[in-house]
C-alpha cells in the first residue's frame, strides 16, 4: 500500500500540479457536467421555434422543451416535452415525454415518443442536441412506418389530406375518431 | 506471533500455502518488499469493503476470507429474487438481508474472520465511512453504483493524506464473459474513463412493442412500459412485488395470445422486467478469483498487481487479454481534479467570472458555472440565463460555502474546469 502512495507522490511531482484536495462537500456529478456541456451546445439549435424552461433553475436535469413548428402540418401548435435525465446519463438516454395528448403517428396518447435515439439507438456519444433535433423532425416529417398511434399512422398512410385535416382538428382541441385531443394552438 | 523459530505456529496451519508467498520474495517481488510478520500483519489488519453480495459478491467474500483477510465489510441491499449461483444463501434466507446472511455464513466457515454487513445504499455513506478501508472490491451489476463509488474515491484523494487513496478493484460478468480491473483513483484510468466500454442495454423500438410484437419479450416489455402507464398511472412499479409481476405477466400473456406468440412465462416476465443478466457460476468464480488475487497482492505487496484491465471470454474455448487502459484526458471524473482557488468571499460572482479570464488555463469566453446544488450562472439556454443572471451581483459567500467545489465549462473547451473555492480570511 505504501508503494502506491509513493507512486502517487512521484506522479504528482512530475505533473507539478496543485493539490487535489479532498472535501466533505458535495461535488458536481458527472451527469450534471455532461448536461451543462450539452445545454451550452444548444445555442444555435433552439432558434426561434424551440425554447426550454427550467421549473427549478438549480436542477438542470429536469426541464421542459417547447416546440412551435413554423412549417409543416403542425405549424402554429405549441408542444411541450418533459425531459427527465438521471444520474446515469449519458449511459442512459434522457426520458422524454410529451405532456399533452396529441394526434401524431409517432407519439401515443400517454405522451410516449417513438424516436430511435431515445431508446434502441441511444449511445453515450449522442447528446441533447441530437434528441432535440430528432423531436423537431417528428413534427416536420411524421412517419407512418414507426407507429405508436396506430390510427394516426393509418390515416397518414392511406389519406394524407385527411390526415392533415385530422391534425388541424386535433390541434384545435377537437375529436378525431372518438378520441378527444388537447388544444395546442394559441387562443 | 506468526512464525515460530522451528516451524509453523499451530493456528496458522490453515495458511501454510499463503505464508509461502508472504515469508520469502519471489522473482517478480519488489526489491524493497519486507517479507514475514510485518506483511502478514498488514494483511490481517487490512479493512476491505466488498460492494455487492450477488453471484460475484458471494465468491469475492469467500475468496477474501480464504486469502487471509480478517476484517471484511460488505454492502448490499435487499433483493428477494435469484438466489441461484449465490451459494451463501439458503431457502430460509429469502427476504432477509443478503449482506447479513452472507456475513453469517462465511464467519461460520472461516474461523477468525470478521465480516461486518451493511445493508443499505452505498450512496448514503459519506467519505468518512470509505476512509476507514484500505481498498474497495466491487462485484456489482449496476453501472450507476460503479460510477458513484468511482467518483467518490477519486474525489477523496488528498495529497496531504496518504490514507486517502483507496485502490478500487472492479469485477463484472455477463454470461460467459467477464472483466476485472484495478483502479488507482486519480492515478490510473477510472470507471468514468472507460464508460463507453459498457454496451448499452439492448432495447426494442417502442413502435415495435406497440404495434408488431414478434417475441415473447416484446409482449412483456409492452406490459412493462405501455400497459402499466395506461392502467396504473402514478403507481411506482416495484419489481420485487409479486402482485406487480403477476399483473405484468397476465397483461403480457393476453397480448402474446392476441398476436399468437408462445412462450411468455412468469419467470421470463421477472427476467425481462428486472433486466436479469444471465450469469454463469463458473464465470463468476473466475472473475472473483482474479479480483481477490489483486486484492491480496495490493494488500501484501508480495507481487506486482494487475496493470490494469483483464478481459475474459469463455464462450468459445478460453480467451483472456490483459492490457493497460489509459486515463482519458477529458474524463469528467479524473481528467481534471479540482484545483484550490483562494477567493475573497465578498467578491461578486460577476467579478469572479471576470477574474477567471485572467487564468492561463481558463481563457473563457462564455463560462457556465455550477455547484452540486446550484446553477450559479448559465450562459445558455436563454431561459436559464435569465433565471441565473440575478446571481451575478451576489457575493460568492451567498452562493457557495467555504471549500465548495464548482465546475466551470465553456464552449471553447471540451473539458470542464473544477475549482475548490477557499475563502480568504
Amino acid at each position: 500500500m505504501l508503494k502506491i502512495w509513493s507512486m502517487k507522490q512521484q506522479q504528482q511531482r512530475d505533473a507539478n500540479a496543485e493539490g487535489a484536495a479532498g472535501t466533505k462537500k458535495k461535488k458536481v456529478t458527472a451527469a450534471q457536467l455532461r448536461v451543462q456541456k450539452d445545454l451550452a451546445e444548444l445555442e444555435g439549435t433552439l432558434g426561434k421555434t424551440m425554447r426550454t424552461s427550467f421549473p427549478d433553475p438549480n436542477d438542470i436535469l429536469n426541464f421542459t422543451l417547447t416546440i412551435e413548428p413554423d412549417e409543416g402540418m403542425y405549424k402554429g401548435g405549441t408542444f411541450h416535452f418533459n425531459f427527465a435525465i438521471n444520474q446515469n446519463f449519458p449511459h442512459d438516454p434522457p426520458k422524454v415525454k410529451c405532456t399533452q395528448k396529441i394526434y401524431h403517428p409517432n407519439i401515443d396518447l400517454e405522451g410516449n415518443v417513438c424516436l430511435n435515439i431515445l431508446r434502441e439507438d441511444w449511445k453515450p456519444v449522442l447528446n441533447l442536441n441530437a434528441v432535440i433535433v430528432g423531436l423537431q423532425f417528428l413534427f416536420l416529417e411524421p412517419n407512418a412506418s414507426d407507429p405508436l398511434n396506430k390510427e394516426a399512422a393509418e390515416d397518414l398512410r392511406s389519406n394524407r389530406e385527411g390526415f392533415k385535416r385530422n391534425v388541424r382538428t386535433s390541434m384545435g382541441g377537437g375529436s378525431v375518431k372518438g378520441e378527444h385531443y388537447e388544444r395546442v394552438i394559441g387562443r | 506471533m506468526v512464525i515460530m523459530a522451528n516451524g509453523v505456529e499451530p493456528s496458522r496451519k490453515r495458511w501454510t500455502y499463503l505464508d509461502n508467498f508472504l515469508n520469502k520474495p519471489g522473482p517478480t517481488t519488489d526489491p524493497n518488499w519486507v517479507p514475514g510478520e510485518v506483511t502478514i500483519n498488514g494483511l490481517e489488519t487490512s479493512k476491505v469493503l466488498v460492494i455487492g453480495a450477488g453471484g460475484l459478491g458471494c465468491e469475492i467474500l469467500k475468496n477474501l476470507a480464504l486469502s487471509g483477510f480478517k476484517d471484511i465489510h460488505e454492502a448490499d441491499t435487499i433483493d428477494v429474487s435469484n438466489l441461484n449461483r449465490q451459494f451463501l444463501f439458503r431457502e430460509a434466507d429469502v427476504g432477509k438481508s443478503k449482506a447479513e446472511c452472507a456475513a453469517a455464513f462465511v464467519e461460520k466457515r472461516v474461523k477468525g474472520v470478521k465480516i461486518t454487513p451493511y445493508n443499505g445504499k452505498i450512496q448514503d455513506k459519506d467519505e468518512d465511512y470509505y476512509l476507514q478501508f484500505q481498498m474497495i472490491v466491487c462485484g456489482l451489476d449496476s453501472i450507476e453504483a460503479r460510477r458513484w463509488i468511482n467518483a467518490t474515491l477519486v474525489g477523496m484523494v488528498d495529497m496531504e493524506n496518504p490514507e486517502s487513496l483507496k485502490p478500487l478493484i472492479d469485477g463484472g460478468t455477463e454470461g460467459f464473459k467477464g472483466q476485472a480491473r484495478v483502479i488507482l483513483p486519480s492515478m490510473s484510468s477510472c470507471i468514468e474513463c472507460q464508460l463507453d466500454l459498457h454496451a448499452p442495454r439492448a432495447a426494442v423500438p417502442l413502435c415495435t412493442l406497440a404495434t408488431i410484437p414478434r417475441q415473447p419479450a416484446h409482449c412483456i416489455e409492452w406490459a412493462h412500459i405501455i400497459a402499466w402507464e395506461e392502467h396504473r398511472k402514478g403507481e411506482v412499479l416495484d419489481t420485487d412485488d409479486p402482485e406487480h409481476i403477476t399483473w405484468l405477466y397476465q397483461k403480457a400473456s393476453a397480448r402474446a395470445q392476441e398476436f399468437n406468440i408462445p412462450g411468455v412465462t412468469y419467470s421470463m416476465t421477472q427476467g425481462v422486467v428486472k433486466n436479469i443478466i444471465p450469469a454463469i457460476a463458473s464465470t463468476n468464480a473466475i472473475i472473483a478469483a482474479s479480483c481477490c488475487n489483486e486484492a491480496f497482492k495490493i494488500a501484501t505487496g508480495c507481487n506486482p498487481w494487475l496493470n490494469n484491465y483483464i478481459q475474459y471470454s469463455g464462450d468459445e474455448g478460453i480467451f483472456t487479454y490483459t492490457f493497460e487502459m489509459e486515463q482519458k484526458e477529458d474524463c469528467p471524473v479524473c481528467g481534471n481534479l479540482a484545483r484550490n482557488l483562494t477567493v475573497d468571499p465578498n467578491m461578486t460572482l460577476q467579478d469572479f467570472i471576470d477574474s477567471l479570464g485572467d487564468r492561463a488555463e481558463a481563457q473563457l469566453k462564455k463560462p457556465t458555472l455550477r455547484s452540486e446544488e446550484k446553477s450559479l450562472y448559465s450562459q445558455f439556454p436563454a431561459s436559464l440565463r435569465e433565471q441565473t443572471a440575478p446571481n451575478l451581483s451576489k457575493k460568492l459567500s451567498e452562493l457557495v460555502v467555504n471549500g465548495e467545489e464548482i465546475a466551470v465549462s465553456d464552449p471553447a473547451f471540451a473539458i470542464s474546469f473544477k475549482y475548490k473555492l477557499i475563502f480568504s480570511s
